[in-house]
């Protein structure tokens, strides 16, 4: 007699051991074998193949037993796109602070400070007129950066817009560089070709830089697309501001990635402006982490603000992501303290507000209260790193500004590629 | 006449038409309440209300194809691209729906819309936002292609641009935003379709339009001190184009000189080259040339991207190689 757990049954179904162990493998870019799946008809179907399994049920159009949920996990209405994928969601469990170890909160502050010190730097690079055009400055946002690296490994894809020297820094490119391709330099990262907002490094999978709000959105689309076809493990963390969220190729990705199930981080940094207009004014549901229901792309809002927050709630999607569900949304709430770019006057916002967010809610001086709290650091050790990163960034600065223009020859070089050896 | 900069040209010629006729009404990022990010609608909102300036979210694609719907329902909208750059996001809306409708219906629908913004490169933002979008615009039938240089043909050529019950692209420039120039205080337009002579002269005709115009103008001093005299003709529409003046002025110097700050390949430069060696071949007497910015994507650094758009030097020379 069948048992109420026996659900060996599911698998022929799912059209056998072969076909089920193919397409749990495409489906989750993970690899499975036949000999596997037919060992489960014996030994029960392993918690870590259920929420696929029940996906490839519901797509079939099959019921899907209660009981082999795992308790707790809410099935009703299962049959919407957007509730198959949250109730798959549920059974992930959040990552809680126990996860966190006083490397971690040494590295989200040196990390952090870091961004901040070298972001302050081109501002006043830019000041003294070192620095031409549009800058975007990062400043107020380092936890984002921080926390999502830290929860990736270095061979997923990372893009982003225009503010994009913390990521670049955060993937492990070269500050030298950076700062010299600010100023125009030879050895700048695109050899003074790019400047502040096109930036790329494709040995840290960093791959841009992109000037057009939104456009960044179907590009990280596609290097998911990419990690999926080669079957690789990598994911994509594709950002994006709460202003290109209007955008409607933002939408189109998000159809695309999970129609295809694609490996994607769609990870908003929602600093409540897009240039001078509020959010508010901008979006008519302001619940961006919620945009992607419609496509069964579930999401979720994190503090921005605070480091541990944003890498606890980016472990959980990044597994999400492995684990072969496809596109996960991070909303993250956060703050730019800076104008949009250095030539914003910002009226559209007071100067209490900034001064409200940089007092209660900065992620460095949050972070420096868990150092000092838990005893990790005291004052002077904390005094001593920004001495030093300050030291770093001034001296590569110099060295930086005193390094040559980028030289003519540069100018016709990389229209077109015309091979490795050319 | 009063002085007044090209930004404030272009924005007295918006409120002006919108007193006139409430159904003229302007939508783009920023226009409202930030009053333009190059300030172009400053004050706007004031006088006209959220009703008539309207704030979009980043949403280029959408709002363009809303205003022309907009339009075939018998509004005159301004769309302003906050640069042209970003009416790639839009293109479509504007080739597919904006431009060919009219001949579509067989002339039973037609779209009485303005598309503007600042077009080609400012000063260092880079390959992406350095885009000059003329040539590809005047491939187009079913546009006009309106690009001002001074504040007095601004004003005049936005104002026609608004009446016309086609399509109209605008083009503008950042960097002329500040220059100030006259502005008669009479009510005025000017026609699309016709270039104006903006120096006299015998020896070679100059044409440009846009900022190219004041690089040509620089040129022409430069010339008129080795006793060679210029003709400087300011396109101003660039489709549909004024071959007329353009004929005639060669017609008289013999020679001409195209300069555009956009790429060369098929561009403005190409099409007046073209009209001149078909219909005044016979009145050359050197090679019609034309002179543009470098065929690559704008660089970053300062250094670099000083070479790439042609400056009163590099036309000068060009003028010289002719004599
Ligand atoms: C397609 C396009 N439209 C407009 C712009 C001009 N622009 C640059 S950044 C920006 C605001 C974007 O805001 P958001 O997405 O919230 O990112 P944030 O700057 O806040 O990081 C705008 C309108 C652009 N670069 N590209
Ligand atoms: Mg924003």
């Amino acid at each position: 007699m069948k048992q109420d757990n026996d659900f060996s049954y599911l698998i022929d179904l799912l059209g056998g051991g072969r076909r089920l162990a193919k397409n749990l493998s495409s489906f989750t870019n993970l690899t499975l074998n036949e000999k596997t799946v037919y060992s489960w008809k014996q030994q029960g179907i392993p918690d870590k193949w259920k929420p696929a399994i029940i996906k490839l049920l519901i797509k079939s159009g099959n019921d899907v037993p209660e009981l082999f949920f795992p308790p707790g996990m809410n099935i009703y209405n299962f049959n919407s796109s957007l509730s198959e994928s949250n109730v798959l969601l549920s059974k992930y469990k959040d990552f809680k602070r126990d996860k966190i170890t006083n490397e971690n909160i040494k590295s989200f502050h040196k990390n952090m400070l870091f961004l901040r010190r070298f972001e302050e730097k081109v501002g006043q690079l830019y000041g003294l007129g070192l620095i031409g055009g549009f800058c975007h400055l990062y400043i107020g946002q380092e936890a984002v950066s921080v926390g999502i690296e830290a929860a990736i490994e270095k061979d997923d894809n990372v893009i982003t817009g225009y503010r994009c020297h913390a990521h670049l820094l955060s993937r492990g490119a070269s500050p030298y560089k950076i700062l010299c391709e600010l100023m125009g330099k030879d050895e700048g990262i695109s050899k003074g070709k790019g400047g502040s907002m096109h930036m790329f490094a494709p040995e840290n999978n960093f791959w841009g830089g992109h000037g057009i709000v939104g456009a960044q959105v179907p590009l990280g689309t596609g290097l998911a697309f990419a990690s999926k076809y080669k079957n690789k493990s990598s994911l994509s963390v594709t950002y994006f501001g709460d202003g290109a969220a209007n955008q409607g190729q933002v939408y189109e990705s998000y159809n695309m990635a999970s129609l295809w199930n694609l490996p994607v981080i769609f990870c908003i940094e929602n600093n409540q402006y897009g240039m001078g207009t509020s959010i508010k004014r901008a979006s008519a549901g302001t619940d961006l982490s919620k945009h992607g229901e419609s496509f069964g792309i579930p999401g979720y809002a994190i503090n921005g603000m605070n480091p541990i927050s944003v890498y606890l709630g980016a472990l959980k999607a990044v597994k999400w992501v492995r684990d072969g569900n496809g596109p996960i949304i991070l909303e993250m709430k956060t703050y730019r303290y800076r104008g949009h770019s250095m030539s914003d006057p910002a009226k559209y916002r007071t100067r209490e507000e900034v001064q409200k967010m940089r007092e209660e809610q900065d992620p460095i001086e949050f972070i420096k209260k868990e150092l000092l709290d838990n005893s990790i650091y005291d004052d002077e050790k904390i005094q001593n790193i920004d001495n030093k990163i300050r030291a770093e960034i001034n001296d590569l600065a110099d060295k930086a500004k005193n390094a040559v223009l980028s030289k003519e020859d540069n100018l016709y070089k990389d229209v077109l590629f015309y091979g490795e050896d050319n | 006449m009063s002085k007044e900069p090209v930004r404030n040209a272009i924005r007295d010629a918006m409120a002006e038409e919108m007193r006139n006729d409430p159904d003229v009404f302007l939508i783009g990022e920023e226009v409202g309440e930030y009053e333009g990010a190059y300030k172009v609608s400053q004050g706007l909102i004031a006088e006209f209300g959220d009703k008539r300036i309207i704030d979009t979210p980043i949403t280029e694609a959408g709002f363009t194809g809303l205003a022309v719907g907009a339009s075939i329902a018998g509004l005159k909208p301004i769309v302003e691209f906050m640069t042209w750059n970003f009416a790639f996001q839009a293109i479509d809306q504007i080739i597919n729906s904006a431009a060919k409708t009219h001949y579509m219906s067989g002339g039973l629908v037609n779209i009485p819309i303005v598309f503007r913004g600042p077009n080609g490169s400012a000063l260092q933002v880079g390959a992406q936002h350095s885009h000059d979008l003329s040539s590809l615009f005047i491939n187009i039938p079913g546009l006009k292609v309106v690009s001002p240089y001074d504040s007095t043909d601004a004003k005049g050529l936005m104002k026609s641009s608004i009446r016309d019950p086609n399509p109209v692209i605008f083009l503008e420039n950042e960097l002329l935003y500040n220059e100030v120039f006259e502005v008669p205080d009479i009510d005025y337009t000017i026609p699309l379709g016709t270039a104006s002579i903006k120096r006299s002269g015998t020896d070679i005709t100059i044409t440009s339009f846009s900022r190219g115009v004041r690089a040509a103008m620089e040129a022409a001093e430069l010339l008129y001190k080795k006793n060679i005299s210029a003709e400087v003709i300011d396109l101003r529409t660039l489709r549909p184009l004024d071959t007329e003046t353009i004929i005639n002025s060669v017609k008289k110097t013999n020679r001409i000189v195209s300069v555009e700050e956009g790429w060369m390949s098929s561009g403005v430069g190409a099409e007046i080259i073209s009209s001149i060696t078909s219909s005044a071949f016979d009145y050359l007497d050197a090679p019609p040339e034309r002179i543009a910015a470098l065929d690559i994507p704008l660089p970053y650094a300062s250094n670099l991207e000083k070479l790439c758009i042609p400056d009163k030097e590099n036309i000068y020379n060009l003028c010289m190689t002719l004599f």
